[in-house]
């Protein structure tokens, strides 16, 4: 259905269409260029970074004299090298490019060298001389709580003053999960090219432009307005390149500058994942008091994190585990405490939920461990304590819910999965098989929209129109496979009432599009597309200007329909006709657009406010087996029910919420970051480092879309953000293991399942609850 | 004798001759081709961005279509086959059916995998021997959670076309590549890919430190990630007699015979090879890899040792014009060691058969099930007479057998469960402690003994 158009006036290509990716027929045939494939101007080096072996040590001295003898080698330089500042922390400066008396992580940058082939650089890395005076490390969340060792001040906020003791049941426990490694397919990778005087043009592979250019422009000491940032396409980010990308690009344009010469930084793959950053990995505990019918009354929640070196997004993050430590339920008495914890090991930094999954960890496993308390089905726990009308619809931030769909949402997922005669079956199942027991979970999700720091809620688009009627679209998002270029061209199409076919996609860059937020916090569509739709008003004004003087009409009169534009009843004009004529009539054919989200706002002492314009809904149903004697696990079937109101791309929302949904599986099952005691990370490559495959995939797959979402804000045509939300789903796959460990035994003890739910953290949870 | 390596790149004659012959494949296609539709994701053979079709005769003279892991691929090994890569599958504006599903079914989202799983595709199109979750088990998407594209993989064979035509000229042009021994020198290397075993022997008592390269899956990663200069290497992919496999008692498979190729006839032995071996690597890496390499290389936790020490095979041995045979359960001497002496190569790998009546399990614990390596693997048999023969991966400095537990097993499955603590005291590392790999050994152990077939949770359905 299709809105503010003609009966039998059709245009390809506008919002609600499930098109395929912009980029589909050139990805599938190798022709997508990446940063990696762009051609290198004559005369480029290859770079490549030093990187420190030791995870806590004080710099002695660092000879580098034979990285500059080494064959091949044009450059070396260290922060002494520095034209400008020697930081790359995005919002506190406390972390270097390169590490100068100090090194604080193993892996940490201390020089970057560039040579006449990636190779010889490779090589030419690998001899520096340091000599470092080891110190002790601190690794764990535990040893940082023990020695208050904190990246930012402890938050401590709370509502209601009724305490768990004060509850007819209670219950205290700890909890953990685990981090997570992005493993974007494109590793990290930048090419800088000096240009005339002090300008730099940087292609990087980065969700954030705007940040790399400030970042550059301050290391090389020089106008931002010097730097220009470019990219068309990123392979993958998933909130990895949102701060990570910064070192590369920022060495690059370092030797760039030195050099006088392009030069490329691609990292290998293991030192991509040995120096970024990661999902938080948390630690939790928790004190609840609750009803006999499971209702929470007070909850009093601790929340480590491990954040690594520096802030970099820890703060943020954190928040915003805060935020969502309520996940879809009403806690009307709250206290929590936040510690992000200062470690010896890589600065930890966005990803996908960005805290949010982190946070609806910790109360989802408060919720089940109280379901096993009662002796009550996890859903009827869950289904108590979701928030409802007036007072229950209050956020412990003090938010009012004014969208609520999950109590409809649940109930409609419950009955579309069979749950409960699927539970019977499981338990029926569990009786009669020892080895193989079976478990199942519905979980819900409910996630804020916004960025909560309230001034990035703003986006920018720049629009021209040709003489030819074609379309050139620009805006400050990223494309990172999400989808995001094809939706805001749908846009486009959809404004101006024509084919897809004539909006021409181009690069991000921060010379088009300056000041841009990063395409993070799943708002790129809402913040860029409502951009590019004021820009394609701008013009529509003032096409439809041009037409009333031209042939004497009101504006209103001017209709623009199917590639046509209508001037009142008599006159039709083809599109690109009427653009001609607007240029022959002295008509400017471009126009920026703006957009800021509305109505949000926060105060962060308080910790109140409203800092999210929308919630994004979902929830999924997981059913696994595990093997008790090895503690393998299977999802076996998994459906799932999200709302992202009135989708814009269904076939593109699909893919995230499937994608996401694969992903947060990834982090709870499989996925395992482990470091030894001396701070070295061992899962550095994908031969240890193991995400979903093909075959992980559960035999029974059923994705649907809310067909009644529909979005209370009038943004994005009534769609939702939905980049994030999915990933959150899987907390059910987490659960049915759980439930699924639980059902060997009759205790009414928590589950001591910590994430991820590897073969070996089941039995050992299998163990514990069996002594 | 000739002095280069020759090929086809994508139908076009290739004959190199002054590069590196360790250099890879995906260096050479990006850096020297300027063909950047194959990615680099990993540079070590996990991800499968970097996939290539390789194009070769087979034994029936038919062609064999494999995919391929470019990134650890060296130059050497492409002689005499042909390359195909994402850049040749379009015909002018025309996508490949390969092609043209992924975008039907929305398959790609950021792309950068993309050309990867196109030529996994390819390669399952030419070449069905196996399911499409295995064919695809070797390449990584981090974005799409796969759905779309098992999607395309099915809709791919609703848009078959003929290409026999094609097939052919393909045929035609892999039989007029040259076929002798080939001896490449460049200012850092030299590399000899013999055609005949007795050119091999007599090279490797010349040159005893040469290193043999067969399928390069791991050897590989000592040029990508060690930076090593392998500066004498022995190519013995093109020496007939190695890529021979020899049915009957003992089975033998030649030392250049890749996994993927010795499957169905140790999958033949017992079901749980045949799964074992599904999951050993992912698609490109058993195209490549061979079962000599992965014993020769030795890794305590090499998968198919535990299943070999278990059948009780054994390895033929061969130094210049002598040959010997050694059983498996006494090649190795410590980690990564062997009694192979200087110049010696492993010419086969001989299988014997299972004992008519004999019980036997294989089991492979990791993380993933597909395409990972293992934390525990283990293999058990037990004859009709009651000798045993446990083989343990994971456990100990090399895959081994558990003596005191095979001993034990005839007092009881608890006896010889508690015997096995004193066969092992494994290792704590990435993939799991010291715990989960004793106690779930003896869990396995306990499996085998209850007869609980390793795909037991894999075939429950919801």
């Amino acid at each position: 259905m299709k809105p503010e158009r003609l009966p039998n006036w059709e245009n390809s290509g506008g919002v609600h269409e499930a098109l395929a990716h912009d980029s589909a027929e050139l990805h599938v045939s190798g022709e997508a260029r990446y940063v990696d494939d762009l051609a290198e101007p004559p005369g480029t080096l290859y770079a490549s970074l030093g990187m420190s072996s030791e995870t806590c040590a004080e710099v002695r001295a660092i000879d580098l004299d034979p990285v500059r003898r080494a064959p091949g080698v044009v450059a070396v330089v260290a922060a002494g090298d520095i034209p400008g500042r020697n930081n790359v922390g995005p919002v506190i400066a406390d972390e270097p490019v390169f590490a100068t008396d100090r090194v604080e992580f193993r892996g940490q940058p201390l020089f970057a060298v560039a040579a006449t082939s990636m190779e010889l650089a490779r090589r030419a890395a690998r001899l520096a001389r340091v000599d470092y005076r080891p110190l002790e490390p601190v690794i764990t969340i535990e040893q940082a709580l023990a020695k208050g060792q904190f990246v930012l001040p402890t938050l401590k906020i709370g509502r209601g003053e009724r305490r768990p003791a004060g509850s007819a049941m209670r219950l205290a426990g700890k909890l953990r999960c685990g981090g997570q490694e992005h493993f974007y397919l494109e590793g990290q990778v930048a090419l800088a090219i000096p240009g005339e005087r002090d300008e730099m043009q940087l292609y990087s592979s980065t969700q954030h432009p705007t940040e790399i250019q400030h970042l550059a422009a301050a290391a090389l000491d020089v106008p931002d307005a010097a730097v220009t940032v470019e990219l068309r396409r990123l392979g993958g980010g998933f909130g990895g390149k949102e701060t990570q990308a910064a070192v590369y690009a920022i060495a690059a344009a370092l030797l760039a500058r030195a050099t006088g010469r392009p030069v490329k930084l691609r990292a290998d793959r293991d030192d991509d994942i040995v120096g970024t950053g990661k999902r938080h990995d948390f630690l939790y505990e928790y004190d609840a008091g609750f009803d006999e019918a499971g209702r929470i009354e007070a909850l009093d929640l601790m929340l480590a994190s491990r954040c690594g070196i520096s802030a970099d997004l820890s703060g943020a993050v954190n928040d915003r585990a805060v935020f969502h430590c309520d996940n879809a339920y009403f806690l009307p008495n709250l206290r929590i405490t936040s510690h992000r914890c200062k470690t010896n090991t890589v600065s930890n930094t966005a990803f996908r939920g960005f805290g949010g999954p982190q946070g609806m960890f910790a109360i989802e496993g408060v919720i089940a461990a109280i379901a096993r308390r009662l002796g009550l089905d996890p859903l009827d726990v869950r289904l108590r304590n979701l928030y409802g009308d007036a007072p229950r619809s209050v956020t412990h931030y003090g938010m009012t819910l004014r969208d609520n769909v999950l109590p409809e949402l649940l109930a409609e997922l419950e009955t579309r999965s069979d749950y409960r005669a699927r539970r019977a079956r499981i338990n029926q199942w569990n009786v009669s098989h020892a080895l193989i027991k079976r478990g199942m979970a519905l979980t819900p999700v409910k996630f804020g929209i916004a960025y909560t720091a309230t001034q990035m809620n703003q986006g920018g688009a720049l629009v021209h129109l040709y003489t030819d009627g074609s379309v050139h679209l620009n805006h400050g998002g990223t494309e990172m496979g999400q989808g995001l270029f094809i939706k805001v061209a749908q846009i486009v199409a959809e404004e101006f009432s024509i084919d897809i076919a004539r909006v021409h996609i181009t690069a991000t860059s921060t010379g088009k599009v300056p000041n841009t937020s990063p395409t993070a916090a799943s708002s790129g569509t809402d913040i860029n597309g409502e951009a590019a739709r004021a820009a394609c008003r701008t013009l529509k004004e003032r096409l439809a200007g041009y037409c009333a003087g031209a042939y004497g009409v009101k504006p209103e009169q001017v209709l623009f329909a199917a590639n046509e534009v209508r001037i009142g009843n008599a006159k039709r004009l083809e599109f690109a006709q009427l653009v001609r004529e607007a240029y022959q009539a002295r008509v400017s054919l471009s126009a920026t657009g703006y957009w800021r989200t509305p109505e949000i706002h926060f105060d962060r002492n308080a910790f109140q406010g409203e800092p999210f314009y929308y919630f994004a809904y979902g929830a999924a149903v997981s059913e696994v087996a595990i093997d008790t004697l090895t503690g393998e696990s299977r999802l076996l079937r998994a459906d799932l029910l999200h709302d992202v109101g009135r989708s814009l791309n269904p076939a593109i929302d699909r893919g995230q919420i499937e994608g996401g949904f694969i992903q947060g599986m990834g982090w709870l099952t499989m996925e395992e970051l482990v470091w030894d005691a001396k701070g070295a990370l061992l899962t550095h490559a994908p031969s240890t480092y193991k995400i979903p495959v093909a075959s992980d995939c559960p035999p029974q797959f059923n994705v649907w879309l809310w067909e009644r979402g529909q979005n209370v804000r009038d943004v994005a045509y009534r769609s939702k953000a939905v980049g994030e939300p999915p990933l959150m789903l899987a907390l059910s796959v987490f659960h049915a293991i759980y439930d699924a460990v639980g059902s060997t035994r009759a205790s009414r003890d928590p589950v001591p399942l910590e994430a991820p739910a590897t073969p070996e953290n089941i039995l050992r949870a299998l163990h514990a609850l069996a002594h | 004798m000739r002095a280069s390596i020759d090929f086809l790149l994508n139908g076009e004659r290739v004959s190199l001759a002054a590069e590196d012959p360790t250099r890879t494949l995906l260096t050479w296609l990006r850096e020297s081709r300027r063909l950047v539709g194959t990615k680099e994701g990993c540079a070590e053979g996990d991800c499968g961005a970097c996939t290539v079709v390789l194009a070769e005769r087979d034994a029936g003279g038919g062609l064999s279509y494999q995919p391929a892991n470019s990134c650890i691929l060296f130059l050497g090994a492409l002689d005499g086959r042909e390359v195909i890569t994402v850049e040749a599958l379009k015909r002018g504006s025309t996508l490949h059916p390969a092609q043209q599903a992924m975008v039907d079914c929305h398959g790609s989202q950021c792309g950068f995998c993309t050309p990867g799983f196109v030529m996994a595709l390819y390669a399952h199109y030419k070449d069905e021997r196996h399911e499409l979750g295995d064919a695809l088990a070797g390449n990584l998407c981090r974005c799409t959670g796969y759905q779309p594209i098992l999607a395309a993989g099915a809709r791919m064979q609703e848009l078959r076309k003929d290409e026999s035509a094609e097939n052919s000229a393909r045929a035609a042009r892999l039989a007029a590549l040259p076929d002798e021994s080939t001896l490449i020198r460049t200012s850092n290397q030299r590399l000899f890919a013999p055609t005949s075993i007795d050119e091999l022997a007599a090279y490797l008592v010349e040159h005893p430190r040469a290193t043999i390269l067969a399928g390069g899956t791991d050897l590989g990663l000592a040029v990508t990630k060690a930076h090593r200069d392998l500066d004498d290497v022995v190519y013995i992919g093109r020496v007939a007699e190695l890529k021979a496999i020899q049915t009957g008692d003992p089975l033998q498979i030649g030392a250049a015979v890749a996994l993927a190729e010795a499957h169905a006839h140790l999958g033949a032995i017992h079901a749980d090879i045949g799964e074992l071996l599904r999951r050993f690597g992912g698609a490109q890496v058993r195209a490549c890899g061979t079962l000599a390499g992965n014993v020769a290389n030795g890794s305590p936790i090499g998968d198919s040792m535990p299943v070999l020490l278990a059948l009780n095979a054994e390895l033929e041995l061969q130094r210049g014009s002598q040959r010997r045979v050694v059983p498996l359960s006494g090649f190795y001497s410590g980690y990564r060691k062997s009694v192979l002496q200087p110049g010696e190569f492993i010419r086969s790998v001989r299988v014997p058969p299972l004992e008519p009546g004999a019980r036997f399990a294989a089991y492979k614990l990791s993380k993933r099930f597909d395409q990972d390596i293992s934390g525990v693997c283990a293999a058990f048999h037990v004859g009709v007479d009651g000798t045993t023969r446990f083989g343990f991966g994971g456990m100990a400095a090399t895959p081994a057998r558990a003596r005191h537990a095979e001993a034990a097993y005839s007092g009881g499955i608890e006896a010889a469960c508690s015997a096995l603590a004193q066969d092992f005291k494994p290792l704590s590392d990435q993939r799991a402690s010291a715990w989960y790999r004793l106690t779930a050994a003896q869990n396995l152990l306990r499996k085998f003994h209850a007869r609980v077939a390793p795909r037991a949770l894999l075939e429950l359905e919801a």
